[in-house]
């Protein structure tokens, strides 16, 4: 298997995880090491234990076996009760955003200062402020209430939310599902540019196949309860494993490669 | 503290010294510094940040803010120094700060209060009662002549849950209640000697009163809650509009079955709940005033009319109406999205136990006009 050799720091290390519901086996040995710097994105069919996974890496579920480290700290022992250190210095943007329906769009993204910080509240209005023009929402916004929100404004205000803290590690749960294509391609470019400019390691999880190709630094593919491959969309598309060959060069899966080369074409004959 | 871990500023001359991390857990302080700074005399002011080691969105943002203090003095400033990592941070809160400056009317999603759309006691809640009774009568009617439209299956479900279920505690708490009204009846009868007349005490006020009022309530707390925040839960999740497109209607899918089940069970649990009442009566009789269960039973069969039993029991299909209809309408009355549920359920709640007294009231006056 070609694995690229990430620069950084390892942020996460996932060790033989492996989970069950019940009889059902959701993840079987399953080994990931996220670096810093990555915008790594874990694919895989529906039903493939990709959420599981995330989840079991914030600490929201714990595996039957096998160990989870979020910053050197097993995840297990992420608990809120000790004030949330480790918690300040990750964010989470969920699939529906998760805001909180009885506060406005600033308060929302306003929660984790005023529980973790003792800020004045001008400046946590003004932290607020740039966060909110960060995600390209547009100011009369702050005002409104989740349910005034629509899909991809509620995706944003989520992400601002989980971006407040100026986190080193940002995990987005399907960011891209079920907004339209231009929309879509916006959050690509928004979550590239926040982590250009913020420094962000980057985790999601997704199917969007054009998104893997235009922001992921590596992907991990989750299948059958085990990794199938991890990797550059590039070195998983050559891949012989007829799983991730089936997830890959299915009539979507060309499209979006295509496409990605196009764009890639267009670009270097633009610079020649 | 070594410089790095905290956040410094300080002036000498003309320069502005700023050094450290000026990251989150530091700017409280710093902000408290800034606003004691003196700034420098001279008119050319240099920002000196070479010594910021860490910076983030709160950080850039004071930043910002010394700037415009500075320029609002009518100073120059020279920012000098700064981390090329930290330059496109900066960048974009000045942006951010010049977009502020553009439009002041955002500002207006802050002042704005929280104003709860609740508590709508206009027209406009009276016209929307009314028109989901009508709305519910009507579907009623069509169903009772309709009987293939009931929709039995559900309805002997919430029979279940609502009925079966709440067996024990209904038992339970009546039981109580009837042990109470004796043991403080008993005190008074001992004193005139008058001991047989526990039964009747017991007895008319439990089958009158006491029993149905009980059930009712109980059942209010307990399934006309669930009905709001369940109907309320299905529509926050779009699954009322499913419905509708599917060509059901709601109010026949879950209005009816709820209202049909209660008017069944509630007659049935009151029934029960006179049973357990008089039970609980029965024995602190016994124990406390010696009338024995032999003796209770005979005065019971002399003193209770029917009469009693018959107006208890036909007022609890009655308040099984209200409870059914109040609790579906405010389930769907719910908008947006969680709080309502609670805010709704809780209103469901205390509008069908105050209905429920309001008509147990008006039941008293009009059975005492007609003598009953």
């Amino acid at each position: 298997m070609p694995v690229t050799a990430p620069a950084g720091a390892p942020v996460i290390e996932v060790s033989h995880v492996s989970t069950k519901f019940g009889q059902a086996v959701v993840h079987k040995d399953v080994s990931l090491t996220i670096h810093q710097g990555e915008v790594f994105a874990i694919a895989g069919g529906n039903g493939c234990g990709k959420s599981t996974l995330l989840r079991e890496i914030l600490g929201l579920m714990t595996p039957a076996s096998g160990t989870i480290r979020l910053f050197g700290v097993d995840s297990r022992r992420l608990d809120v009760s000790n004030g949330g250190a480790i918690h300040r210095r990750f964010g989470v943007m969920f699939q529906h955003g998760a805001l909180f329906s009885s506060l406005t769009l600033a308060d929302n993204v306003a929660v984790p200062l005023r529980e973790h910080t003792n800020l004045h509240p001008r400046l946590i209005r003004e932290i607020v402020e740039v966060k909110i023009a960060m995600v390209g929402l547009p100011p009369d916004s702050a005002g409104k209430y989740p349910n005034e929100l629509s899909g991809g404004m509620r995706r944003r205000a989520a992400l601002a939310r989980a971006i407040v803290m100026d986190p080193e590690l940002v995990f987005l749960d399907e960011p891209t599902a079920g907004l339209d294509p231009i929309i879509a391609a916006g959050f690509d470019d928004l979550v590239l540019s926040l982590k250009m400019h913020l420094g962000l390691t980057v985790v999601m999880v997704t199917h969007d196949l054009d998104s893997l190709w235009r922001i992921s630094t590596r992907v991990a593919v989750l299948g059958d309860g085990r990794v199938l491959g991890v990797g550059t969309m590039q070195e998983l598309s050559q891949s012989e494993d007829p799983l991730i060959r089936e997830y890959f060069h299915g009539p979507r899966g060309r499209a979006a490669h295509e496409q990605a080369m196009w764009n890639q074409r267009g670009r270097e004959t633009s610079f020649a | 503290m070594p410089v790095e871990q905290q956040a410094i500023i300080s002036v000498s001359g003309n320069v502005v010294q700023c050094q450290g991390a000026w990251t989150l857990s530091n700017l409280k302080d710093l902000e408290r510094h800034i606003e004691r700074l003196r700034w420098p005399e001279d008119h050319e002011v240099v920002c000196d940040v070479e010594g910021v080691t860490a910076m983030d969105t709160g950080g850039a943002l004071l930043l910002q803010r010394i700037d415009n203090d500075l320029v609002r003095r009518g100073k120059a400033v020279a920012v000098r120094g700064l981390k090329p990592e930290f330059t496109e941070l900066v960048r974009l809160v000045q942006a951010k700060a010049r977009l502020n400056h553009a439009s002041p009317a955002q500002q207006a999603g802050w002042e704005k209060f929280p104003l709860l759309p609740s508590v709508k006691i206009g027209t406009d809640g009276i016209i929307r009662a009314l028109a989901f009774l009508g709305e519910t009568t009507v579907a009623i009617g069509r169903s009772l002549l309709r009987p293939r439209l009931i929709r039995w299956r559900t309805m002997l479900r919430v029979v279940e849950f609502d009925g079966v279920r709440a067996l024990p505690i209904t038992g339970l708490l009546t039981f109580l209640v009837g042990v109470v009204i004796a043991y403080q009846g008993a005190e008074q009868l001992r004193k005139f000697g008058t001991n047989i007349f526990i039964v009747d005490l017991v007895g008319i006020s439990l089958l009158r009163e006491i029993a149905p009022l009980i059930v009712a309530i109980l059942i209010a707390g307990r399934s006309g809650s669930a009905y709001a925040a369940e109907i309320g839960t299905m529509k926050v999740t779009e699954e009322l509009d499913a419905v509708r497109t599917l060509g059901i209607s709601p109010i026949n899918l879950l209005v009816l079955p709820r209202t049909f089940a209660l008017v069944l069970t509630l007659p049935l649990l009151t029934v029960y709940a006179d049973v357990l009442g008089v039970f609980g009566g029965m024995l602190i009789a016994s124990g406390q005033l010696n009338v024995s269960f032999a003796e209770f039973l005979d005065r019971f069969d002399e003193a209770v009319a029917v009469r009693h039993f018959l107006i208890g029991l036909a007022k609890a299909p009655f308040f099984a109406v209200i409870i059914a209809l109040v609790g579906c309408y405010q389930g769907f009355q719910i908008r947006g999205g969680v709080d309502d549920v609670g805010r709704h359920t809780t209103i469901s709640v205390v509008q069908s136990i105050f209905l429920v007294i309001v008509f147990d009231a008006i039941c008293s006056v009009v059975t005492s006009w007609w003598d009953l």
